[in-house]
């Protein structure tokens, strides 16, 4: 699936991953290929993208994300 | 003539020097505004899918609903004079500030002013009825180091007023960019918010939702709130370097106008003196030999 982790000020991420984690509002969740489409906010945590064994972090103070066809939409603040 | 002569070229030189430094500050100009433009592209997909989520949650929801929806009648509005730290940018700033003292007029209400860049702040400064409380000092200074997390603070400082009543009503004034040559000077509504009448875009997916859809909107509206109004940060500080690039075009311009009229009447005062010294060298020789 592709994932995109966008902040008003640049573009963090943009890519595939087969898993990526994210800090919920109401407890953490992790998003795998094929996921329903879903609305979600965020709290302040890490954003952790896997794509087969390489992983990366990304930090973040909250937001908002979209899953919809296979397309993860991070909007980070 | 020799005098006259020495004048226009000292004149010339002058018009050169103004000429190279007009000219330079066209070039950053040129530079910055493209950095500036830059920015606003970054910042797009965001705001779009912001936009396209916010449309998604809010769809089914009754919007005019909330805190930042909420009419009152106006007596008290907060107006935001977005201007630049710097001038030689032509009407830029000026039309601005015009804009919020004819925004003023309405003797029924109360008006404070939140200037944004020093020009604003050397304006308004002096008019002590009209700043506005609970702003840091150097808010004015956002230019400096524009980047989202000040328009987060300097956002979440407004949200809060107009929540908890000391503005009705909220108004932002600024260049918006057209293009290189074009700003226009907008006076925006920024609070309350406006039910958006483009809920057609909804679209027919069906989301999971969590939390619920309400606490959700309530999330997103004061965070599209601020991209809003960063995204009028952004406009109007490419339209400066745009208003500045066009405004040192100009200069350069009419330096180099200046500077062909001056290299003409250069050379006729250069001729009429040689012509002088000939007819005196000739007038003396025909004496001698006579």
């Amino acid at each position: 699936m592709k994932v995109d982790i966008l902040t008003p000020d640049t573009t963090l991420f943009s890519g595939e991953a087969t898993y990526v984690g994210l800090p919920g509002a109401d407890g953490s969740l992790g998003i795998m290929n094929s996921h329903a489409p879903l609305i979600t906010t965020l709290q302040a945590g890490d954003v952790v993208v896997k794509n087969g064994s390489s992983e990366e972090r990304f930090t973040v103070g909250g937001g908002t994300v979209e899953v919809l066809n296979n397309v993860v939409t991070v909007l980070a603040e | 003539m020799a005098g006259g002569l020495k004048e226009v070229r000292e004149r010339i030189t002058s018009v050169q020097n103004t000429m190279q430094i007009t000219s330079a500050m066209k070039m950053v100009s040129v530079a910055k505004l493209r950095r500036a433009q830059d920015a606003i592209t970054r910042m797009r997909p965001y705001a779009e899918k912001l936009q396209s989520v916010l449309a998604n949650v809010s769809g089914s929801l009754a919007s005019g609903e909330g805190v930042y929806s909420e009419q009152r009648p106006v007596k008290r509005v907060l107006l935001v004079a977005v201007t630049s730290n710097r001038g030689l940018c032509g009407g830029f700033n000026n039309n601005i500030i015009k804009e919020v003292n004819v925004a003023m007029r309405d003797a029924s209400k109360s008006y404070h002013v939140l200037p944004l860049g020093k020009k604003a702040n050397d304006a308004f400064r002096r008019r002590t009825e009209l700043k506005p409380q609970g702003f840091a000092e150097d808010t004015w200074n956002i230019f400096e180091d524009l980047n989202f997390a000040a328009a987060q603070d300097l956002g979440d400082r407004i949200l809060k007023q107009f929540a908890d009543g000391t503005y009705d009503e909220v108004r932002l004034f600024y260049n918006k960019f057209v293009n290189a040559a074009v700003q226009i000077p907008t006076n925006e509504a920024f609070l309350p918010l406006l039910p958006s009448a483009d809920e057609a875009s909804t679209s027919e997916t069906e989301y999971i939702f969590e939390p619920s859809q309400a606490e959700i909107v309530e999330r997103i509206i004061p965070n599209s709130l601020k991209v809003q109004l960063y995204k009028g940060l952004l406009e109007s500080h490419a339209s400066e370097h745009g208003a500045r690039m066009t405004a040192m075009h100009q200069a350069t311009e009419n330096a180099s106008e200046l500077l062909r009229d001056l290299r003409i009447s250069y050379n006729k005062a250069r001729q009429a003196a040689i012509t002088t010294e000939i007819l005196e060298i000739v007038a003396g020789s025909e004496a001698l030999d006579g």
